[in-house]
């Protein structure tokens, strides 16, 4: 369907294209096989000025917004989540800087990110706190000019790769929710190294690492905000982000229905190719239906944020929940319509069913984006007096 | 010094209908793309530039002006800046008109230290309007470069790839030399050039902008005229024979016998 994208927009899902077509799909299964992290591929994305789409032009941006970086996710997703999250993760990384960050913040790190010459991760998740933040350990006591950090930050996607980390840690503890701030960390900073590579079932190129603080000393200017934010802007970080996620299960969904309407017109059985059989187009009819509504929620979300307005969480919820389950559903099926073959590894469709799994889990699972939508619902209708 | 990429617009299949009647090449309905070669020469251009630190590549096609857009998308790709070569009277150019053509314009651009064309266009396929034009230019010419080793504002130390292996050629600047596509690989073109692109003005000469002589431009320069364009008959089926080599050969005898091949 046409989504009446302006001339720039359409470049950029040209470009983001190109990419996932020349350099994705030609290195994507060795890249799940071996879990090679995309260097390259991301190499390439920077040198096409993609990593900066959402950033402001002062920063040395494209001067988009959530909108333009989701026309690339979905694209590069369309090739393979696994690179499109090592992409996105970035601009997660990014977020809070853009969110909370001080001038000298945003003029410091923004235009590195930007350009693709570092690319960024986010660091909330710990052995005891997923859903629940609450119960980040990991600590940051101001010592003179220095914050001191120390605890553990796991399954962080870009962990190691990225060069400007974001990072959850208590400043407070007495405070409980209150007491978490935000920093920044650079790789390379004394007291900061990284655990061992997950070994993980689907997006295998990305890389999911421990981010391990002993008396990391960063200095003071690098809290984002004011200390008892860091949830807050934990919490808007995720907002902005989701439709990110919301975008991978949109090209994920996409690049699935192609392979198996593609498969379907070849494969013969009972004399003739199975997508003849209506059982088999019915199973397509309901993948593209899902799929082109998962698009038109993730651009009609990614363009409500655009507009800035006040609350933001339940329209990101419903994105990031709708096109998770989608390319989930989606996957599977297009397993189903290869039969066996798609249970190989010759064919990428088992690969994709593998990896879509995450969409459902990461950034806050599906179940926490019913809590929000349903916590958002009582809070309207609660307005309304009725 | 200037780097100029000569660009080809070709059509995008190898399918091409051709008039029997002109005997030319019926472009109407095909998609146009620049000549697949002559995008490695621009990404060869960018890179020597980048390498030398300084100068300008620019992006020389002759063609029918829809060839702007082409000419844009090098700019998308790196090139500084485009030239057109347009006028009535280049039409059906053969490859001396088109060099003689391309050899006006690259005077009248000056200080151009480097030429880079495609080793061959894949409509016209005669991989002759390079060498034509460095004759024309009196400048050095070197085929089928694989890669530049070495390049100053003076001179180049190239790789000409051969059947079985390469040379090593220095040479002078300015020169033309033609590239195949073990060269590099070409870049995606970002959003940056892509803007660029969009804004571009693309500087189109006529026949009288590069002081051309029309007798040596167009029809009417060109010398070589196709008289006629044809498949080829297809050849019968191959046989094959089976068995021992003695019953092999007996049977070959006995076709070649029938055949009245001896
Ligand atoms: C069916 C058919 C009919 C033809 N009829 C005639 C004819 O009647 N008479 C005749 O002599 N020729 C004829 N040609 C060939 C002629 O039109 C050539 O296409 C043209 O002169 C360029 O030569 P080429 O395509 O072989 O380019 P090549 O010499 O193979 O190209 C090498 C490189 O030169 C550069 N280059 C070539 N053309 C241009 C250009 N226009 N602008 C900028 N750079 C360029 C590019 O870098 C290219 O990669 C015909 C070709 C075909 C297929
Ligand atoms: C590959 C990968 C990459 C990741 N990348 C990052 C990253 O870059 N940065 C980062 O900070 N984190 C990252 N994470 C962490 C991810 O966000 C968490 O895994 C996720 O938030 C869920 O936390 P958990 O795994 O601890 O699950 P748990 O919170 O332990 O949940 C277990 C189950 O209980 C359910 N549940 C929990 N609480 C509730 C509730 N209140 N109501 C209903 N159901 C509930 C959950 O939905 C789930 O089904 C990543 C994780 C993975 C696997």
């Amino acid at each position: 369907m046409d989504y009446f994208l302006t001339e720039e927009q359409q470049m950029i899902r040209d470009t983001a294209r190109e990419i996932a077509e020349k350099k994705i799909v030609p290195a994507r299964a060795e890249m799940d096989a071996k879990g090679i992290f995309p260097t390259e591929i991301l190499k390439v994305c920077a040198e096409s000025d993609l990593f900066g789409l959402y950033i402001p032009e002062e920063y040395g941006g494209f001067g988009g917004g959530i909108f333009e970086n989701v026309i690339a996710i979905e694209e590069l997703s369309k090739a393979c989540i696994g690179v499109s999250v090592s992409f996105a993760g970035s601009g997660l990384g990014a977020y809070p800087i853009l969110i909370s960050g001080s001038e000298e913040q945003k003029k410091k790190f923004l235009p590195q990110i930007a350009s693709g010459e570092q690319i960024a991760a986010f660091g909330l998740t710990e052995a005891n706190a997923g859903s629940d933040a609450g119960g980040t350990q990991t600590t940051a006591k101001l010592d003179g000019n220095e914050y001191v950090l120390n605890g553990t930050k796991q399954w962080i996607t870009n962990g190691g790769e990225a060069g400007i980390y974001t990072v959850i840690a208590m400043t407070n503890k007495a405070r409980g929710s209150r007491g978490a701030s935000a920093f920044i960390v650079e790789k390379g900073t004394p007291g900061f190294s990284f655990g061992k590579k997950e070994d993980k079932m689907g997006i295998r190129a990305s890389a999911t690492r421990e981010l391990i603080f002993e008396d990391c000393r960063i200095p003071k200017e690098n809290l984002i905000g004011k200390e008892g934010m860091g949830f807050l802007v934990a919490m808007k970080t995720l907002d902005k982000s989701r439709p990110g996620i919301a975008a991978q299960g949109v090209g994920l969904a996409q690049g699935a229905l192609d392979e198996s309407v593609k498969y379907a017109r070849k494969r013969v059985q009972f004399g003739k190719p199975v997508i003849a059989f209506q059982a088999v187009q019915h199973m397509l009819a309901d993948m593209a239906v899902q799929t082109e509504a998962a698009r038109a929620l993730t651009y009609a979300v990614s363009k409500f944020i655009d507009s800035a307005p006040k609350d933001i969480s339940k329209a990101s919820a419903f994105s990031k929940l709708y096109s998770s389950d989608v390319a989930m559903k989606v996957t599977v099926d297009a397993v189903q319509v290869f039969g066996g073959y798609g249970y190989m590894k010759e064919y990428p469709v088992e690969k994709m069913m593998r990896d879509a799994k995450i969409l459902q889990i990461y950034e806050g699972t599906n179940q926490i984006q019913r809590n929000v939508i349903g916590q958002a619902l009582i809070k309207e209708y609660a307005k309304r007096g009725k | 010094m200037k780097i100029v990429v000569c660009i080809k617009e070709v059509p995008a299949t190898t399918k091409v209908k051709i008039n029997p009647e002109t005997n030319t090449l019926m472009r109407e309905g095909v998609e146009s793309i620049i000549n697949p070669y002559d995008v490695y020469a621009l990404e060869e251009g960018v890179c020597v530039k980048e390498r030398l630190g300084g100068g300008s590549v620019v992006a020389l096609s002759m063609g029918p002006p829809q060839v702007e857009r082409s000419l844009k998308e090098a700019i998308s790709l790196g090139a500084d800046e485009a030239i057109l070569l347009s006028d009535r009277a280049f039409a059906g150019s053969d490859t001396l008109a088109t060099s003689y053509t391309l050899a006006m314009a690259l005077d009248k651009i000056g200080d151009v230290g480097l030429v880079i064309c495609g080793k061959q266009a894949i409509d016209g396929d005669t991989a002759q309007v390079g060498p034509e034009m460095s004759e024309k230019l009196d400048i050095p010419f070197v085929a089928c470069v694989r890669k530049i080793l070495e390049i100053t504002e003076e001179k180049a130390i190239v790789e000409r790839m051969t059947d079985d292996g390469y040379d090593v050629i220095e040479l002078p600047l300015p020169a033309v030399i033609t590239v195949v596509k073990d060269i590099n690989t070409p870049r995606i073109a970002g959003l940056k050039g892509k803007m660029r692109a969009k804004k571009a003005r693309i500087t189109v000469w006529t026949a009288t902008d590069i002081n051309a002589d029309e007798e040596r431009i167009g029809l009417t320069g060109s010398t070589t005229k196709v008289t006629k364009v044809f498949a080829p008959q297809p050849r019968g089926l191959g046989m094959m024979l089976e068995g021992s080599p003695e019953e092999i050969i007996d049977s070959l005898y006995d076709h070649l016998k029938s055949g009245h091949v001896i």
